[in-house]
C-alpha cells in the first residue's frame, strides 16, 4: 500500500522543514505587532532612554532595565565564564577521558535543573549570605549575577568542551615535542585553536542570562533603579514583563511587549555573533 | 512508534470529548488576586451544595479582572481598587467584602506604629533610617508591589501624594511581599490585612491598629472594597453565586479567612 | 621576571582543577538542598492526594497530571515537525539558500528567551485563537519551544547514519521515502529519542512560558481546554508566596527527580547509541 508518491512526500517535508523558521516568523510578528506601535507612538528615544517608569502616570522609560540587563549579564559572564571555562580546559586536557565522560554529562544536568529552584536557592541560601555580610536588601545585582553565572555554567563548559576535544591532537603533539608542558600547551596551542568556540560557548551563554527570567524575578528585587553597587536591586527588561503583564492594560500592555521587542532584538544579535564565532570554527577546521 | 502515537491521538481526542461532552453550568471569575483564595474557597463550597455548576477561579489581577469580565473571557471580574478606572463603567459592580491594607514590618522590629505621614515619607524616600522613626539605626528596606497592582493604587490613593523611591523593591503579590518581609528584618511593605501571620508585624496607622474590630468601626483609614464585575445586569448563574457570596454563609466564609464582610 | 614553566603548570592545575572543583560542589549543594528537605515530606501519598488549601497541606496530585500532559502535548506535537524536518534538511536537499535560513531560523528560535515564548503563547493561542489559558496553549507554546532541540538532535542523528547503509538501500531499488523509512529513521532512533527525552526535560522544569499560557488552576483537567498547573509552576507559586515551605520542598524534591530521571535516561540512551555505532 502507498499512501503518498515520492513526490508529495518530498513536498510535505519541505513544508514542515520551514514549521521552526515559521514559528519564529510567527513569534516574531506578534510581539512586534504588540510592541512596534507603541514605540513609534512614544517615541524610540523617549522608551529608551528614558529612566522614568510610571505606568500609571503614563511614563514608559525603560533605561534602567536595560541597564540593569547589561549589569546582569556582565556579572553573570565575570562569574560564570572564567570558573565555566577553566573548568572545560580542566576536564578535556587534565583529567582521564573516562573520567571526563562521566563528569560532563553530571554538570550538563546543572542544565536540567529548573530556574525556579535556583531562584528559590538564591531567595533562601544567597540573598541572607550577603545581607549579613555586605547590607543591602541581599536580593540585588550581586545576586542576580552570582545565580545567573551558575546557570549558564553548563552551557560554557559543555560547548567548550567540545570544542578544545575538536582541536586535532596532532597540535598538541607538536607542542610537546618543543618540550612545551601540558599548561604551556593548553594556553599556547589548545586555546587559541579553539578560541572561536569557547567565545561562541561564552556568548550563548550571555543569551541565556539575559533572557532568563523567574530566576531573576526572584534574587534581583526588581526595583526600576540603576544600580550604584552591586548590593543595590535592579530589574531586569525579562522580569519588567513578567512582573507586570498579568495586571496590565491598555498602554501598559503594550509598553510591556515594546519591551520584548528590545529583548528580542538583543537577543538575535547576540545568537548571531555566536553563530558567527561557531562557524568561524567550522571554516578553521 | 505508530501504536504509541495513535494512542497519544486517542488520548487526547479523549481528553477534548471529555471537556465538551459534559454539559455542565460553568463560571468562571478573573482578576484580583488578594480575592482569588476566598473567591475558591466560595466556588468549592458553591459546588458542594450545587453539583451542576461548575465555577473556575483564575487570577491575573484587577486589570484583568476589569478587561476579561469586558471582553466575556470571564462571567465575574474580580477588582480591589478604591476607585475604579474608566474601562469598568459599563460593568455592574457589586461590594462583596472589604479588605485592609496592613502596613507590616518584620517582627524583630521594635516600632510598633507610624502615622500616614511617615508611612508616606518612609516610601517615598524622605526618610531612609528606622531611628528617624523611633526605631534602631538601621537603614529602611521599602517594599512594593508592582505597577498595576490594586493593592498598590488603592495604598497610594489612601496615603495620598506616594512617589515611591526608585530603590524600592518590587514584589508581585501579596504573599512574595511577606516573604520579603519576613526575611529581612529592616524592611517595610504592605498587604490585605488577611495575611498577616506569625512571620510579620502589623504596625498600628495613626495609633489605630489594624483589627477587624478597627476596621468595620471605620477606624483604621487603610481599607479598601473588593468588587465584582459583571457586564450587563445580574442574572442566572451568575445573580445565584453573587447572592451565595452576600450570604450568611458565603459572608462567613470571607469573615473566617481575614478579609471583612461587605455591610 | 619569568616563572618557571614548572611552577605556571602547577599554578595551573591547581587553578582549574578548582574551579572543576567548585562547580561540581555547587551543582550537588543544590541537589542535596532540595532533597534533604524535600525527602521527608515526598511520598506517595503527597504524589497522588489533591491540595487543599491553595496547597497549604495535601498533596500535589493535579499538579503531577499537569506535568506530564503539558510536555506529552509539546512532544507529540514537535516531534513528527521536527524529525520531519531534519529528514528534509539532511537527505532530501543540499546546502541552498533556503536551508541556510531554515537553519539560522533554528538557531534564532533556540535563542529565544522563554518569556517571550509566554508573551507569544499568551497573544496568540489563548487570546487570537480563543484557546484561553489551557493545556493546548501550553503544549502548542512548549511545542515551539521544543523545536530546535528535536530538529537539531535528529539531524545529528540522522547524519551519523552510515553512508553505506544509504547506498546498499539505494541500490536495492528503494526509494528516498523507502530509505528514510526503513533504514535511516530505524538507525536514528535512539538518537531521535535522546532529543525528544532532553526537550521534556526542558518542558517539566519550564516555568515563564507556562504560568502565561496554561494558567495556573489547582484543578484537575477534565479536558485540554482546561487550565492546568504544572510541578514547577506549583512550587513557584509555593516558594514565593510562602504558602507552605514544607510542601514547596516536597514539590521542588519531586521535581528535580523527575528532571534527572528524564535527562539521565537520555544520556544513558546516547551512550547505548555511541557505543552501538563504534
Amino acid at each position: 500500500m502507498k499512501l503518498f508518491g515520492e513526490k508529495a512526500v518530498r513536498r510535505i517535508l519541505m513544508v514542515t522543514a520551514f514549521s521552526a523558521l515559521s514559528g519564529l516568523l510567527l513569534i516574531a510578528l506578534f510581539i512586534l505587532n504588540e510592541g512596534l506601535p507603541f514605540i513609534f507612538k512614544y517615541g524610540i528615544k523617549e522608551f529608551l532612554f528614558s529612566s522614568d517608569w510610571y505606568p500609571h502616570l503614563g511614563k514608559f522609560g525603560i533605561y534602567p532595565m536595560i541597564v540593569a540587563s547589561l549589569w546582569v549579564t556582565l556579572g553573570a559572564m565575570i562569574v560564570g565564564a572564567p570558573l565555566g571555562v577553566f573548568g572545560a580546559i580542566f576536564l578535556s586536557e587534565y583529567t582521564p577521558r573516562p573520567v571526563m565522560k562521566i563528569i560532563k554529562p553530571t554538570i550538563e544536568l546543572l542544565a536540567a535543573i529548573p530556574s525556579v529552584v535556583y531562584g528559590f536557592i538564591g531567595v533562601m541560601v544567597l540573598a541572607p549570605i550577603i545581607r549579613a555580610n555586605f547590607g543591602g536588601p541581599g536580593l540585588s545585582l550581586l545576586a542576580a549575577s552570582i545565580i545567573l553565572g551558575i546557570m549558564i555554567l553548563p552551557t560554557v563548559i559543555s560547548i567548550s568542551i567540545d570544542s578544545i576535544l575538536a582541536v586535532p591532537q596532532s597540535y598538541r603533539e607538536g607542542s610537546y615535542a618543543l618540550g612545551a608542558t601540558t599548561w604551556q600547551t593548553t594556553h599556547m596551542v589548545t586555546i587559541k585553536a579553539s578560541k572561536s568556540g569557547i567565545i561562541a560557548s561564552i556568548i550563548l551563554g550571555l543569551g541565556r542570562a539575559i533572557g532568563e527570567t523567574m530566576a531573576v524575578i526572584m534574587v534581583a528585587g526588581n526595583s526600576v533603579n540603576i544600580p550604584n553597587t552591586p548590593l543595590d536591586s535592579v530589574r531586569t527588561l525579562t522580569a519588567n514583563i513578567a512582573l507586570e503583564m498579568s495586571y496590565a492594560t491598555g498602554m501598559h500592555r503594550q509598553a510591556l511587549f515594546a519591551t520584548g521587542v528590545v529583548l528580542l532584538i538583543v537577543i538575535i544579535i547576540l545568537n548571531s555573533l555566536a553563530s558567527v564565532a561557531i562557524r568561524k570554527r567550522m571554516v578553521k577546521r | 512508534m505508530k501504536k504509541i502515537m495513535l494512542m497519544s491521538f486517542v488520548l487526547i481526542a479523549a481528553l477534548l470529548m471529555g471537556g465538551c461532552g459534559k454539559g455542565k453550568a460553568s463560571l468562571t471569575l478573573a482578576g484580583s488576586t488578594a480575592f482569588q483564595p476566598f473567591a475558591e474557597k466560595l466556588a468549592d463550597q458553591y459546588m458542594n451544595i450545587n453539583p451542576d455548576i461548575s465555577v473556575t477561579v483564575q487570577g491575573g489581577g484587577s486589570a484583568v479582572g476589569i478587561q476579561s469580565a469586558n471582553s466575556g473571557a470571564a462571567q465575574i471580574g474580580m477588582a480591589d481598587l478604591v476607585v475604579l478606572p474608566a474601562e469598568a463603567e459599563g460593568l455592574t459592580a457589586t461590594v462583596v467584602a472589604k479588605d485592609g491594607i496592613a502596613i507590616v514590618v518584620n517582627p524583630a522590629n521594635k516600632i510598633s506604629g507610624l502615622t500616614t505621614e511617615q508611612v508616606r515619607d518612609i516610601f517615598n524616600g524622605k526618610i531612609t533610617n528606622w531611628k528617624d522613626v523611633g526605631g534602631i539605626n538601621a537603614p529602611i528596606t521599602v517594599v512594593s508591589r508592582e505597577a498595576g497592582s490594586g493593592t498598590r493604587s488603592s495604598f497610594e490613593e489612601i496615603v495620598g501624594n506616594i512617589n515611591l523611591k526608585r530603590d524600592a523593591l518590587i514584589q508581585d503579590s501579596n504573599g512574595t511581599i511577606r516573604e520579603t518581609v519576613a526575611n529581612d528584618a529592616n524592611s517595610v511593605g504592605y498587604l490585605s490585612h488577611g495575611l498577616i501571620n506569625e512571620k510579620i508585624k502589623a504596625l498600628k496607622v495613626d495609633d489605630q491598629e489594624c483589627s477587624t474590630e478597627a476596621i468595620i468601626a471605620g477606624n483604621y483609614k487603610l481599607v479598601r472594597p473588593i468588587f465584582l464585575l459583571v457586564k450587563g445586569n445580574l442574572e442566572g448563574e451568575i445573580k445565584k453565586f453573587i447572592d451565595y457570596i452576600l450570604s450568611d454563609e458565603g459572608q462567613n466564609t470571607i469573615k473566617a479567612d481575614g478579609l471583612l464582610p461587605a455591610k | 621576571m619569568r616563572i618557571h614553566p614548572r611552577y605556571t603548570q602547577r599554578g595551573a592545575v591547581v587553578i582549574l582543577g578548582g574551579a572543576t572543583l567548585l562547580t561540581l560542589v555547587i551543582l550537588i549543594f543544590i541537589i542535596v538542598f532540595i532533597l534533604e528537605k524535600g525527602l521527608p515530606v515526598l511520598g506517595w501519598n503527597f504524589l497522588t492526594s489533591n491540595p487543599e488549601d491553595m496547597g497549604r497541606s495535601g498533596g500535589i496530585f493535579p499538579t503531577l497530571i499537569g506535568t506530564i500532559i503539558l510536555p506529552l502535548i509539546a512532544i507529540i506535537i514537535a516531534t513528527p515537525l521536527g524529525v520531519f524536518t531534519s529528514v528534509y534538511l539532511s537527505e532530501y536537499t543540499k546546502e541552498t539558500r533556503a536551508t541556510k535560513i531554515i537553519r539560522f531560523g533554528t538557531d534564532c528560535l533556540a535563542g529565544i528567551p522563554s518569556i517571550i515564548f509566554g508573551l507569544f503563547g499568551y497573544i496568540f493561542f489563548v487570546i487570537t485563537l480563543g484557546m484561553g489559558w489551557s493545556l493546548l496553549a501550553g503544549g502548542l507554546t512548549l511545542a515551539v519551544m521544543i523545536l530546535p532541540t528535536i530538529i537539531r538532535t535528529s539531524e545529528e542523528a540522522i547524519r551519523a547514519v552510515p553512508k553505506s547503509y544509504r547506498e546498499v538501500s539505494f541500490s536495492l531499488g528503494a526509494s528516498s521515502w523507502q530509505t528514510v523509512k526503513k533504514v535511516i529513521l530505524p538507525n536514528a532512533l535512539p538518537g531521535i529519542v535522546t532529543g525528544v527525552m532532553l526537550s521534556i526535560g526542558r518542558s517539566i522544569g519550564e516555568t515563564a512560558a507556562v504560568i502565561f499560557t496554561a494558567g495556573s488552576s489547582l484543578r484537575i483537567p477534565t479536558s485540554l481546554l482546561d487550565s492546568a498547573r504544572t510541578m514547577s509552576v506549583h512550587f513557584y507559586i509555593l516558594a514565593r508566596e510562602g504558602i507552605s515551605a514544607e510542601n514547596a520542598y516536597g514539590t521542588a524534591a519531586a521535581l528535580i527527580i523527575a528532571v534527572l530521571l528524564v535527562n539521565l535516561s537520555a544520556y544513558w540512551l546516547m551512550n547505548r547509541f555511541i557505543s552501538k555505532r563504534s
